[in-house]
């Protein structure tokens, strides 16, 4: 592939998504490309570059794009971001008046494991008024998210047997998760750059793993937009290897929980 | 310093045992094997180790029989039985956790998701998960 297709590929990429695309990652543009320039009868990546400055080609875009942005994802990833929300999430219910629904939000849910762990949480601290919106960049992880099936590997990935006999029922060979958690939770396709305004207020937002692909003032700027829509007592979950220093003024540390933040004005609570 | 942890592999696949064993050393944990759940139960008697990757069909005693003599012998807690095995049904997962099993891997496996139960287990820090 020559540079120029690279830094194409990258601009679209970057443009739809956020995510930068750095040249050492032409090893990822390759291995992920690859099915689709077979599906698509392209016979090479500088070939699909010139194909994508077509603006009619909108669906291979979004293809290209959907296949560069997704990622694996496993049931209660990380672990302490869910300790740390099995504490929160009973003083935060007592905060709220009675009959208050909690809204969590998991704002790169990915196939769907985020959002059903924070649901087997929930049910496991027995808090029954609340409810979960996971959104994703791409179409294709959201509808999986949505069926709530997964793969015998996925299944294994996390989450401890006892909680897959409890919340999950086999069907041919894959796992469905349980009507119940099925409805806590709905999805929906949504670019993290976008506008979440409408979206309302929530209580918990979870954004894992994906801001490490934005530049800086992406960064900021996504932090800016989550901080907007988290309640003021509210805390927000990032992956083990992001953080807020130097890229927001609005969130800070919650003290001695790593990947948990809250809004800067209402730092004495927390 | 501290003792190294210990786990028995029970399989009657010798590339089984060998694959278990890789990822475990890996952790470092002094790994035992045993061919069927009969010879498990006198390595057991010998040494009782901290944990124990158990197939599920073997001759001479399977999985099942040694998970519950185990429990009889040695108690509900120690040491602990995660089931390794093709079996994949619903109904024998609940069955294992019944008679006492800990966790339950479905073959195949790979290093990830031994990996990830040792980590759920207590048994590996978090940070190793590959």
């Amino acid at each position: 592939m020559n540079a120029d297709s690279f830094a194409s590929i990258a601009a679209l990429v970057k443009a739809r998504s956020g995510i930068v695309l750095t040249p050492d990652k032409e090893y990822m543009l390759d291995t992920r490309l690859a099915p689709i320039l077979k599906q698509e009868g392209i016979v090479n990546m500088d070939a699909l570059a010139i194909r994508l400055r077509d603006a009619r080609a909108e669906a291979l875009a979004r293809t290209v794009t959907e296949a560069l942005t997704t990622n694996e994802s496993s049931f209660f990833r990380d672990g302490k971001p869910f300790e740390h929300l099995k504490r929160l999430l009973p003083k935060l219910q007592g905060a709220r008046p009675p009959g208050h629904r909690l809204r969590i939000w998991s704002a790169a849910c990915s196939t769907g494991q985020e959002a059903y762990s924070i649901a087997m949480v929930l049910r496991e601290l027995g808090i029954k008024d609340a409810e979960i919106f996971g959104s994703d960049l791409s179409r294709e992880v959201v509808d999986r998210a949505r069926d709530g099936v997964f793969t015998q590997f996925e299944v294994q990935r996390g989450l401890p047997v006892q909680m897959l006999v409890k919340y999950f029922r086999q069907e041919s060979g894959k796992w469905r998760v349980s009507p119940d958690l099925r409805g806590m939770a709905r999805f929906e396709e949504r670019n993290l750059l976008g506008d979440h305004k409408a979206l309302g207020r929530f209580d918990v937002i979870f954004c894992r793993n994906v801001l490490i692909y934005f530049d800086p003032p992406t960064k900021g700027k996504v932090m800016n937009a989550l901080a907007a829509q988290l309640a003021p007592d509210g805390v927000l979950y990032l992956g083990g290897a992001e953080t807020v220093l130097g890229l927001t003024e609005r969130l800070v540390p919650v003290t001695g929980e790593r990947g948990a933040y809250g809004l800067a004005e209402n730092r004495s609570l927390l | 310093m501290e003792a190294p942890q210990t786990c028995l592999v029970v399989d009657d696949s010798r590339v089984v045992r060998k694959a278990a064993r890789r990822i475990l050393e890996r952790h470092a944990f002094q790994v035992s094997e045993a061919e069927d759940g009969q010879q498990a139960l006198e390595s057991c008697r010998a040494s009782l180790p901290k944990l124990v990757l158990l197939d599920w069909n073997m001759p001479v005693m399977d999985g099942l029989e040694f998970l519950k003599a185990a429990r009889a012998e040695f108690g509900p807690d120690e040491p602990v039985i995660m089931l390794c095995t093709t079996e994949s049904e619903f109904d024998r997962i609940v069955t294992a956790l019944g008679a006492g099993a800990q966790e339950y891997i479905m073959k195949p496996f790979d290093d990830a998701i031994l990996t990830g139960k040792l980590v759920q287990l207590g048994l590996v820090a978090e940070e190793a998960e590959p």
